[in-house]
């Protein structure tokens, strides 16, 4: 999930935030949808975008490893914004469409973003065959199983090729995933079971990858309260074939009880109860975004989980018109394996 | 040591009030002219650059379609391919208080970093939701109060005379449905040509030059007031330059008794320059307030004269730059410097006991008129050889600068032949003493009328060229403005019902129908002309080819303006590509007061051209008696609004109107010269007059009246004054020339036909004599009145 997000557009777009007064829960008064706990997705039409909700994104991030056993990280992320909740054609269209795209090595880290309108073709997601596109970055399969992700920045460009080796999963109740202990809330699922073949270009430099990815489908309409400071949130991809995620929200008045979902090696998933999960940083790095934790100890003591995750890059700082950090991880411990961390609100 | 010297040679001061006055305010004139117009150029220069910054940079290329508008569909083609471009869109929305200029952006691919992109993002709801709005400062928003327009937004990140709106909104409000004037290209975009010439094949691209051409079209202006300021500039150190001077030949007695009471040379000399120094700071910190003052009052005007001329925004409200008052106190300091020099180097020269002298120092001053004469002949040669070979507005301004200076150096020597001519024809002793006498008051006074000489000049020249401009202007707008009644439907349906109107009230109804268009790579705009007698008979060509209107009537030939056909060297015979065709210009006619190119193509081309643009002007031709009669009956019958017409008559007092304010700058400078040059006279005089006693007493011991003394020194005042305005006058038409001709065809891309006002010249020499008989006056009242006792004295001194 990335909660980052909902509070994105106070960085993006701080006065019309403040001019709307999005100060509190479900204030969507404004004729935006809200997430429901009786929803039920169906597919591919929810791979889709979903026009009455505010901000929804199409997120990956790939952990690879070159031919000489190099680690890599890379990101593709479109996110579809809507100023307001009627859509309209050609220029006068409301949505905002914005990409990031990320290339990480131990010793480098790339990023790019796009940005453009929505209504005139610029950017847009279609369902079948699957195409999510900005300018000349996209995402498009036959299916949702078969994905080629390809973009490019000044210093870099990937295309890599994604299949999926098992289900989604839905995250929270049926994909209501509740986000805070006020109540924000979104829809939020993954395909966490991509293997990944495909190269990067950095530098002029190409190189042969094959590695594993996570994609995150999340849709919502509620902004955070201004108190919420930003959030800590990581994917990992254990040995053993099991995956987990997890997230907290640090605030102003302490950090909420984490939450996140255990997914079995055969897909099935366990939504965890709030503060089961322990997440305690362990090692600052002073980035081109401020000090940031970027070595940590996660704890889940019911599977006997004790891992210490490391940054392949502590500079893995996304140098973007909204920035954060995003980058690949090591996992050592009780359990072995790759992960992907994402860290808002240390700037 | 330092000290007592430097409050020694500060005591001449406090003795001599007006000496001191003299000095300071020769130097913050000077200073406040030169200040002033550098505080205008200043502005203005802020105002483009903020302009260029605010469109995206300066330095952008951009994709253009020579054919017209670029799509939507084109643009998404590009991005979807690679290419980083922005779609601007560019054009002019009509507010109560005149048009202003909207720039549509995208401020999601605009190239990053513009200050009103970021201004804009802050507004999002303004900008991606609801009617939209328009980003402009303050003093924009005030013209633009329309009720037709959607809100604006007031940010002081965008320039003057510029409303920037989202690519959305400024599409609507330019009633386009698609189609951009341009593609920026970010400077990281990849340039896949070959693939630009599979989506988009008839994208060019294109150096975001039109920035620059607004600065090489408007550095004209500013260098022509920059010369203005230099001038006056000029003219102030001469005044400088006689009152240090004298200062120090006065107090060559002092500074002897200093020397022989044992003070050193260099401190002596250090402490008069520090004496200087402090002069100029209190002259410079004057002078710099007075050019703040000027230019606060002429600014307004010159934004008029820019938006007017160039179309080029300039804000009508002045800042105080610290580089600005620190230019002009160093220009001070250097005018002080250049103007004490002389004196400064004599006096280190000189021998301890070398008496006082300081009727021979105003004498030597310019004892060398044959040499000058000398030197004017080098000048007016430059400007000979810069006028045949030289080509530009720099050659043209060094011409005139060398032409001005010639001449000036030329007095001197030319009013010591007409004087010494003058004496020769002179039988009573009388009249010889008169003419011998200002033969050698000339010397003393060659400064003071070589600055007047400067100052009528330039007035004869620019006086000449307004007029000339203002003749040949409103003899344009008589053709131009053939049509009676001038109007504006609302849409096409009300255009078809006009027409069907007017059938049976009217002789003729003219189409008057544009389309934005860039003509041999300037933006402008395209108009339908009509086959009628109205453009026939009285359209302003200055070259054509044989049969022009039925060149254009056929659609083979089209008509270009002045400044385009100058600019792009397009002459008749020629081809030029407007819209989808290849025309051949039929003629060139002239367009004053347009900064935009324009070119005309008969009414059934322009359809086919540009099926899409709006045909809804119309120009009407009635009887002159009949006019009031279908304007009352257009609004009362048709139901016409009031303001989608305007008649001929009203159109040409607003034309006039913008004309004026254009050269109310030129006309407030010449006054300001003129006055700096009066001053220079009266100080002159008032130095000599205190110098002249030892001359006059024997005159006055044979038997003349001070009374009649005086008259002959107001006499003498006013021929000096009569004979310098009478050589200014070719001075002055030489001047007016290289205005019309060179300086105008640069700068504006006009050339005007000379027409000659002999009033004015008369008018100008009068109230040169009436300030040379004013200056006179008050040494001569001086004179007249005084004690007998202190012509006596002079032959007591018996030096």
């Amino acid at each position: 999930m990335r909660v980052r997000f909902f509070a994105l557009l106070f960085g993006l777009l701080p006065v019309w935030a403040n001019a709307q007064g999005f100060n509190g829960l479900g204030n969507t008064s404004d004729g935006f949808a809200l997430p429901d706990r009786e929803t039920r997705l169906t597919f591919p039409a929810d791979h889709g975008p979903h026009p009455g909700f505010r901000i929804e994104w199409w997120y990956v991030t790939a952990n690879l490893v070159g031919p000489d056993g190099t680690d890599y990280g890379a990101q593709w992320t479109l996110f579809r914004n809507a100023v307001a909740p009627d859509d309209a054609d050609g220029w006068r269209s409301p949505v905002i469409w914005m990409a990031h795209a990320a290339v990480t090595t131990p010793d480098d880290h790339e990023s790019a973003e796009r940005f453009a309108r929505g209504g005139i073709g610029q950017a847009g997601v279609e369902i079948a065959p699957f195409n999510a596109w900005i300018d000349d970055w996209s995402m498009q399969g036959e299916s949702f199983e078969d994905l080629r992700i390809t973009a490019q920045g000044d210093e870099f460009s990937y295309e890599l090729d994604l299949t999926a080796e098992g289900p989604l999963t839905l995250h929270g109740d049926a994909s209501y995933s509740q986000k805070s202990i006020a109540g924000h809330a979104s829809h939020y699922y993954s395909q966490p079971f991509f293997s990944v073949t495909g190269t990067l270009e950095i530098e002029g430099e190409r190189i042969p990858v094959t590695g594993s990815a996570w994609l995150d489908r999340e849709w919502s309409s509620q902004l955070l309260d201004d108190d919420q400071a930003g959030w800590d949130w990581i994917s990992l991809s254990f040995e053993t074939g099991e995956r987990m995620m997890g997230f907290r929200i640090r605030g102003s008045e302490g950090i909420d009880p984490t939450r996140g979902s255990w997914i079995s090696a055969e897909g099935d998933v366990e939504n965890l109860s709030p503060g089961t999960l322990i997440m305690d940083p362990l090692e600052t790095t002073v980035t081109a975004g401020g000090p940031v934790p970027t070595r940590w100890r996660i704890r889940l003591p019911d599977r006997d989980i004790d891992v210490t995750a490391d940054a392949i890059n502590p500079q893995s700082w996304m140098d973007t018109t909204v920035s954060y950090w995003e980058g690949p991880m090591r996992i050592s411990g009780s359990h072995t394996g790759r992960g992907y961390l994402e860290m808002t609100g240390y700037d | 040591m330092i000290l007592t010297c430097l409050q020694t040679l500060l005591s001449h001061w406090r003795r001599r009030p007006g000496q001191a006055a003299t000095l300071i305010l020769g130097l913050a004139l000077a200073t406040a002219l030169w200040s002033g117009v550098q505080a205008i150029n200043a502005e203005a220069r802020q105002s483009y650059d903020r302009a260029a910054e605010a469109i995206g940079g300066d330095n952008l290329d951009a994709l253009v379609d020579p054919s017209g508008p670029i799509s939507t569909q084109t643009y998404v083609a590009l991005r979807r391919a690679g290419w980083l471009v922005s779609p601007i869109v560019d054009g002019w929305i009509a507010g109560d208080g005149g048009r202003v200029r909207l720039i549509g952006i995208d401020v999601l691919t605009s190239p990053a970093g513009t200050a009103v992109s970021g201004a804009m993002i802050s507004e999002p709801d303004e900008l991606f939701a609801g009617p939209g709005a328009l980003f402009t400062s303050a003093e924009t928003a005030a013209r633009l109060t329309s009720d037709d327009l959607p809100t604006i937004q007031v940010t002081d990140t965008a320039p003057p005379g510029i409303a920037f709106a989202d690519i959305s909104v400024a599409l609507a409000l330019l009633e386009r449905e698609d189609g951009f004037d341009r593609l920026v290209i970010d400077p990281r975009s990849p340039r896949d040509l070959e693939g630009l010439s599979a989506i988009a094949p008839g994208l060019l691209i294109e150096p975001q030059a039109s920035g620059e051409d607004l600065a090489g079209l408007t550095d004209s202006f500013h260098l022509n007031l920059t010369a203005f300021g230099l001038l006056s500039f000029a003219v102030g150190l001469f005044i400088v330059n006689g009152a240090v001077g004298l200062a120090f030949e006065q107090r060559r007695a002092a500074v002897r008794t200093m020397r022989s009471h044992g003070v050193a040379m260099r401190t002596l000399v250090l402490a008069l320059v520090i004496e200087l120094t402090l002069f100029a700071l209190v002259a410079g910190l004057l002078g710099i307030a007075l050019g703040y003052a000027i230019a606060a009052v002429l600014l307004p005007d010159v934004a008029a004269t820019l938006r007017g001329l160039y179309g080029a925004t300039v804000e009508g409200s002045l800042t105080l730059r610290p580089t600005w008052w620190l230019g002009g106190l160093a220009m001070t300091g250097i005018g002080t410097a250049v103007a004490a020099t002389a004196a400064l180097v004599t006096l280190a020269r000189l021998p301890i006991l070398a008496p006082a002298r300081p009727r021979a120092w105003s004498m030597r001053a310019v004892s060398g008129s044959r040499q000058m004469a000398v030197g004017a002949l080098g000048f007016l040669a430059i400007s000979l050889v810069t006028m045949v070979l030289g080509s530009g507005l720099i050659a043209g301004f060094v011409m005139l600068g060398a032409l001005l200076l010639g001449a000036a150096l030329l007095l001197p020597f030319l009013l010591e032949r007409i004087l010494s001519a003058a004496q020769s024809f002179a039988r009573a002793p009388l009249a010889e003493w008169f003419w011998a006498d200002t033969r050698q008051q000339l010397r003393g006074l060659s400064l003071a009328l070589m600055a007047l000489l400067l100052a009528l000049a330039t007035n004869i020249g620019v006086g000449t060229m307004v007029s000339s401009f203002r003749l040949t202007f409103t003899g344009w707008l008589d053709q131009r403005l053939a049509s009676e009644i001038y109007v504006r439907a609302d849409d096409a349906q009300q255009a078809d019902a006009l027409l069907a109107f007017l059938e049976t009230r009217s002789d003729a109804v003219l189409p008057i129908w544009d389309a934005p268009f860039d003509i041999a790579g300037r933006p402008g705009e395209v108009y339908s002309v009509a086959d009628h007698a109205t453009y026939r008979d009285n359209w302003p060509m200055i070259a054509a080819l044989p049969d022009v209107w039925d060149r254009v009537a056929s659609g083979d030939g089209a008509l270009l303006n002045e400044q385009t056909a100058r600019a792009a060297d397009l002459w008749p015979g020629d081809d030029l590509r407007l819209g989808q065709s290849t025309y051949t210009i039929a003629g060139v006619y002239s367009d004053y007061g347009n900064p935009t190119a324009q070119a005309l193509i008969s009414v059934d081309r322009f359809i086919a051209e540009f099926p899409n643009a709006p045909r809804l002007n119309f120009g009407i031709r009635v009887a002159q008696s009949d006019a009031e009669a279908v304007r009352n009956a257009l609004e009362d019958d048709f139901g016409l609004n009031p303001d989608q017409m305007v008649d001929q008559a009203a159109l040409k007092a607003l034309s006039l109107s913008i004309f004026e304010r254009t050269f109310a700058v030129s006309g407030a400078l010449n006054v300001l010269t003129l006055s700096v040059a009066g001053f220079a006279i009266l100080t002159a005089l008032l130095t000599l007059a205190t110098m002249r006693l030892p001359q006059l007493a024997p005159v006055w011991a044979q038997g003349l009246t001070r009374r009649r003394l005086a008259w002959f020194e107001i006499l003498r005042a006013l021929a000096l004054a009569g004979l310098t305005a009478v050589l200014a006058v070719p001075v002055g038409l030489a001047l007016a020339w290289t205005l019309l001709s060179v300086i105008n065809v640069e700068a504006f891309g006009w050339k005007l036909p000379m027409h000659l006002f002999p009033a004015q010249w008369l008018a100008l020499g009068g109230a040169a004599m009436v300030a040379a008989g004013l200056a006179a006056a008050w040494p001569a009242r001086r004179l007249a009145t005084m004690a007998p006792a202190r012509l006596v004295q002079v032959f007591a001194h018996a030096r």
